[in-house]
């Protein structure tokens, strides 16, 4: 597998320049020639469709949703950063690019975070003129607020909905192209395979999810933009529908998957209820300024009413252990420390998965108003979920898989093993290592879709020139062929078991063995039981109903078969790669204390893994990472 | 708890459609109203009968996408909530819950609770944008906006277009839906420019997907998970007339 | 300019707002009733009296304002129809009350009563012997002038006469209560700052205007079943049979 990242000439801050200079440009008048295919309508798919449109290509957008307003990057609440320097307190291009690299534990590529902290300025710019409603202050210019990881305040926001606010931004430039006829947007149509002629992405083929309808689409590139895959721990911040089979069968078809193992933790969110959970909320993470972190001393007090606790026996573990940072130590810190009390049987609330998150000691201090003031909306977000006042008892939080920092590997013009095909947002693996600050996955996609893509596709498609094959040739057909095959198969199936249970049996599986903490005893386990529930949705899934119309069952008997298969690849990432890195904890590799200890000499490197056959374990590749501009270091929180 | 549900079924566009009832037992009051229609759709397969088909993804009230009309109010009683955010403990055992889908000539049914509600989208791309070429923008702090235009920016922008105020109005007008996008980004300095024509090419794209007459009942924003305020309406009102002037003397 | 949904709004909130204006001022002449006969009498003489153009433009625009009114209203209802063809199973509301539910059913009654009551006091088809009700009572000079006055309390004798008029009015207070408040949403002119006070004005303003309506026929029929004495049933020509 060839993985030459392509990283430009010159000094770091001069590379981006001499790329975009370098690369090779379509004319104008040419460009109407080429089409582009764009999976996904979120923040990197919807700004990437729109800027190609407006340049002149033909643009076919997809989503499976009922519009492309819907796509999970709506969710994210906090912010997105950038290195403005409003704020005047030291912030900089290069400070901006030290913070991402250092904070995903040295494991991402320097030249491409560097670039991306280049573009943050462009992509503020670029909101506000499209009417993004940031914050402001009094005087009417942005205002900007503080973040995990980062000693200035550099994050842009508006109100705990910015992801909504920057999505619709894209969305109304991606309406503007639709209106136009630069873009064709094609909702409730999932892409369920990529075609691959002579080596290069040609098209895919898509399900009409209303009338059941195989589609081929061809065009001379092709865009995934489809996020991140935490839905395979099937309880996550994900939406419902997020999945993997876009970049899973990219990765089929010859494109290289990396560092799957690489997924983030969030700290703050609502503990399971129960059996029937569909889903995890995040809680903002701001919340642990105010809030006390702590759990019975004593298991059996976890029963407890947690009001009937005398202080003398709560342990608020994280002052205890780092007396720094306490309450506010870093994402995968605080979240392994959860973990580790709910193991000891300290865990409070149903299934004792949760810890007590206490503002008992803000509202005495504070008063209660203040507290309202300051986190009211979450404070009754948690109410309606959980039916708790946490005015009166603390709140009950849990870690939740939030983000996946792993993805399709990609060179620095964000194109993937297969050439053509191009992987952007949190689809693609590179900016931010083993871990992903606050504030930055909003900043990728926009960054990748506006300012990246439209400058490195130009070079790929003046070399390649326009071509697109027509939908009828045969290479067209023979994937179309063993796209309906699947799909016939799965609708064929009447067993006993629902795509749903199998789905929550692997998140079961995934969150024990390759969640906040895994061994190479559990990853081993894990990826034999996973094989066992593979044969097992084989042989007794069943998928009532008919392919040729709405079938909910169906899509997602489909994406759990991906996901099916995809758990055993993060597994065995997991596996090989014998360190604890950012979000990656190995417990054989911690120190005394029980903190993540990195091995740069041997892994150094992003893995890639690569698909040969169903009954071949994939091939792993390694693309060193060199540091030249940020020292390796060990993180310390204590 | 137990339940008794009467849930809406229709095969496509084209079929009239019929209530089914069926009973639900040991429904969990910590679970979400869409998780207790998962246990609905859990319970159809074991009967043998095909699931519910209802549209839904974030589930976490943002995404805009979960609809249902509970009990004949679009995302159930609760006020400021959306469907996904409904939980079971705000229902009584023994409960008879009517679910229907948001009902609009506008928004065709698509299959049982599922409608198509690309109307939206479709008012969206006559004019509710600013016309700005990427990498084109100026600096971000190169046009102040006053904090109050923009809050009240942002109250407008906070509407996730899930077409409750559609489903609750008994015209089907869109108008709290079309009011708030304008408004929007007529309340920017970045949108004047485009103002007037948005206004226009807004409001007739919005006729065009047929939705009904706005009666100032009020139930829209009654309704609307995010309480998108009626002022937005009044604004749309005003504007739509200023530009409708200012074209009859341009 | 005005084929557009927020067009035909404009019409009924114009068209409205001249009605709302009128009303008021129909109901102040009306009051001159309890002042006496002269008075009445004279108001009424000087508006027949007024210039030609201005009597008659005056009736055409109101006229104008009501066709308007209705046929755009008539419109409206037929798009409403067709933008939800099929109800709720349950169909409630969190918000909207009766008032703003039934425009529809309270404007058509409304202007069936118009009709009615052109027909009744200013065309006289109904009794055409109101014609003839001629006095110098409130006379200018010594000429005999129509006796308003006698012609308005032969009519409110009539029982159900006076119940039709007075479930009118209370229909109009209705309409009126939800119409003032939307016709200044309509003309963009109403803000969530100030639409408490306004609610609240339209509604006291719906009441008056039924009270102020009202009030005449329902003290003729006080009077009529002899519970007051304030009107002078024996003025003008001998007493109508009533039937």
């Amino acid at each position: 597998m060839n993985l030459d990242s392509k990283i430009p000439e010159g000094p770091i801050a001069d590379k981006w320049d001499n790329h975009r200079f370098s690369s090779k440009l379509v004319n104008p008048a040419n460009k109407r020639k080429y089409k582009i295919i764009v999976v996904g309508s979120g923040l990197a798919g919807g700004s990437a469709a729109a800027t190609l449109g407006e340049l002149g290509y033909n643009v076919d957008c997809f989503c499976y949703q009922d519009s492309p307003r819907r796509a999970h990057s709506i969710a994210a609440q906090g912010g997105i950063n950038a290195a403005k320097n409003y704020q005047n307190d030291g912030d900089s291009v290069h400070r901006l690019f030290y913070d991402t690299v250092k904070g995903g534990d040295f494991r991402s590529r320097e030249a491409n975070v560097y670039r991306l902290a280049q573009v943050s300025t462009n992509i503020i710019d670029q909101c506000v003129a499209q009417g993004v409603p940031f914050a402001r202050e009094y005087g009417g210019l942005l205002a900007n607020r503080s973040f995990g990881g980062a000693q200035v305040s550099r994050t842009f926001y508006a109100r705990g909905q910015t992801g909504q606010q920057l999505l619709l931004g894209a969305y109304s430039a991606l309406s503007r192209q639709i209106s136009s006829g630069q873009v064709k947007m094609h909702t409730r149509e999932e892409m369920l395979d990529i075609v691959v002629v002579d080596g290069h992405a040609k098209g895919i083929i898509s399900r009409n999810l209303t009338t059941g309808e195989t589609n081929a689409w061809t065009a001379d590139a092709v865009l995934l933009c489809t996020g991140g895959y935490g839905n395979v721990y099937y309880l996550s911040t994900n939406a419902i529908g997020c999945n993997v089979t876009a970049t899973f069968r990219a990765y089929r078809r010859g494109a290289g998957f990396a560092n799957p193992c690489f997924t983030q933790i969030h700290p703050t969110c609502i503990p399971v209820a129960g059996d029937h959970q569909s889903k995890l909320t995040l809680m903002s993470e701001s919340l642990r300024n105010d809030g006390r972190v702590w759990v019975p001393k004593k298991a059996e007090d976890a029963s407890k009413h947690p009001n009937d606790i005398p202080e003398s026996d709560r342990d608020y573990y994280l002052e205890r252990k780092y007396p720094s940072f306490g309450n506010l130590a870093p994402r995968d810190i605080s979240s392994r420390s959860a973990k580790e009390a709910c193991d000891e049987g300290r865990g409070v609330g149903p299934g004792g998965r949760g810890v007590y998150l206490d503002f008992s000691d803000s509202i005495t201090r504070l008063g209660e108003s203040a507290i309202r003031e300051r986190y009211g909306n979450l404070f009754q977000m948690y109410e309606r979920i959980t039916g708790e006042n946490a005015y009166q008892r603390p709140m009950r939080i849990y870690p939740a898989i939030h983000y996946t920092m792993g993805g399709l590997w990609v060179d620095y013009n964000l194109m993937t093993t297969i050439p053509g095909c191009f992987a952007l947002g949190e689809a693609n693996f590179s900016d931010h290592g083993a871990n992903r600050l606050g504030a930055s996955a909003l900043m990728q996609g926009l960054s990748d879709g506006y300012f990246v893509i439209p400058y490195t596709i130009g070079d790929y498609l003046a070399k390649a020139g326009a071509g697109a094959i027509s939908p009828d040739s045969a290479e067209v057909k023979e994937v179309m062929e063993s796209v309906r095959e699947r799909v016939d198969q799965l609708i064929s199936s009447k067993g006993k078991r629902s795509s749903r249970s199998y789905h929550k049996e692997l998140g079961q599986i995934m969150w024990e063995y390759a969640g906040m903490a895994r061994n190479e005893k559990g990853l081993n386990k894990a990826i034999g039981q996973i094989q066992d529930l593979r044969d097992d949705f084989n042989k007794n899934l069943l998928v009532p109903g008919s392919g040729d119309n709405l079938n909910a069952e169906l899509e997602r008997a489909g994406r759990v078969r991906d996901f099916l298969d995809f758990g055993e690849l993060l597994c065995r990432d997991a596996l090989e790669r014998n360190e604890s890195c950012g979000g990656h904890f190995r417990e054989e590799h911690q120190t005394e204390d029980g903190e993540a200890l990195r091995d740069d000499e041997n892994f150094a490197h992003a893995a890639v893994w690569e698909y040969d056959s169903d009954d071949k374990i994939p091939s792993r590749h390694q693309e060193k990472l060199t540091y030249d501009n940020v020292k390796l270091a060990v993180r310390s929180y204590k | 708890m137990k339940l008794f549900l009467k849930v809406w079924r229709q095969s496509d566009r084209n079929d009239e459609g019929r209530f089914e009832t069926h009973t639900l037992d040991e429904v969990s009051e910590d679970s979400s109203f869409l998780e207790m229609m998962d246990q609905l759709n859990e319970q159809l397969l074991e009967e043998g009968t095909e699931p519910v088909v209802f549209d839904h993804d974030c589930r976490e009230g943002i995404c805009g996408m979960c609809s249902l009309t509970i009990n004949g109010h679009p995302h159930g009683t609760e006020n400021s909530t959306t469907t996904c955010q409904l939980h079971m403990r705000k229902f009584e055992d023994g409960d008879t819950i009517t679910i229907e889908p948001f009902r609009a000539r506008a928004f065709p049914v698509v299959k049982d609770l599922v409608v198509d509600r690309s109307a939206f989208d479709s008012i969206t791309q006559a004019g509710g944008f600013i016309t700005v070429r990427t990498g084109s923008a100026p600096d971000g702090n190169a046009l102040p906006v006053p904090k109050n235009d923009s809050d009240r920016a942002m109250d407008a922008a906070a509407c996730i277009g899930c077409g409750a105020c559609v489903a609750s109005c008994k015209n089907a007008s869109a108008m709290l839906f079309t009011s708030a996008k304008a408004g929007h980004l007529n309340m920017l300095p970045q949108g004047q420019a485009e103002k007037d024509k948005r206004v226009l090419a807004m409001v007739s794209a919005m006729d065009e997907a047929g939705f009904g007459n706005c009666r100032n009942f009020g139930e829209c924003s009654a309704a609307c998970p995010k309480d998108i305020s009626l002022d937005y309406i009044a604004k749309l009102n005003r504007d739509h007339i200023k530009a409708k002037i200012k074209s009859v003397f341009a | 300019m005005f084929a557009s949904s927020i067009g035909k709004k404009y019409l009924m909130a114009v068209s409205g707002l001249v009605l709302i204006g009128f009303v008021f001022v129909h109901m102040a002449g009306n009051l001159q009733i309890l002042m006496g006969q002269e008075k009445i009498n004279a108001y009424a003489h000087a508006l027949q009296s007024l210039p030609m153009p201005i009597l008659w433009g005056s009736r055409l625009f109101l006229l104008a304002a009501v066709v308007v009114h209705a046929v755009t209203a008539y419109q409206l209802v037929v798009e409403n129809r067709r933008a939800r063809p099929q109800s709720n199973y349950i169909e409630t509301t969190k918000k909207a009350g009766l008032a703003s539910l039934r425009m529809g059913l309270t404007g058509s009654i409304l202007l069936a009563f118009i009709i009615f009551h052109l027909l009744h006091f200013t065309i006289r088809l109904i009794y055409p012997e109101y014609d003839e009700m001629m006095t110098t009572v409130g006379s200018p000079d010594s000429n005999k002038i129509h006796d308003v006055y006698t012609m308005v309390i032969k009519g409110f004798q009539h029982t159900w006469i006076s119940i039709f008029y007075v479930v009118a009015m209370f229909l109009l207070c209705g309409h009126l209560a939800h119409g003032v408040s939307s016709t200044f949403q309509s003309l963009g002119i109403r803000s969530e700052n100030w639409r408490a006070k306004l609610e609240l004005a339209a509604k006291a303003y719906a009441w008056v205007i039924f009270a102020g309506f009202s009030i005449v026929p329902l003290l003729v029929l006080a009077q009529n079943w002899g519970m007051i004495n304030i009107f002078n049933f024996s003025s003008g020509m001998e007493p109508l049979a009533l039937n």
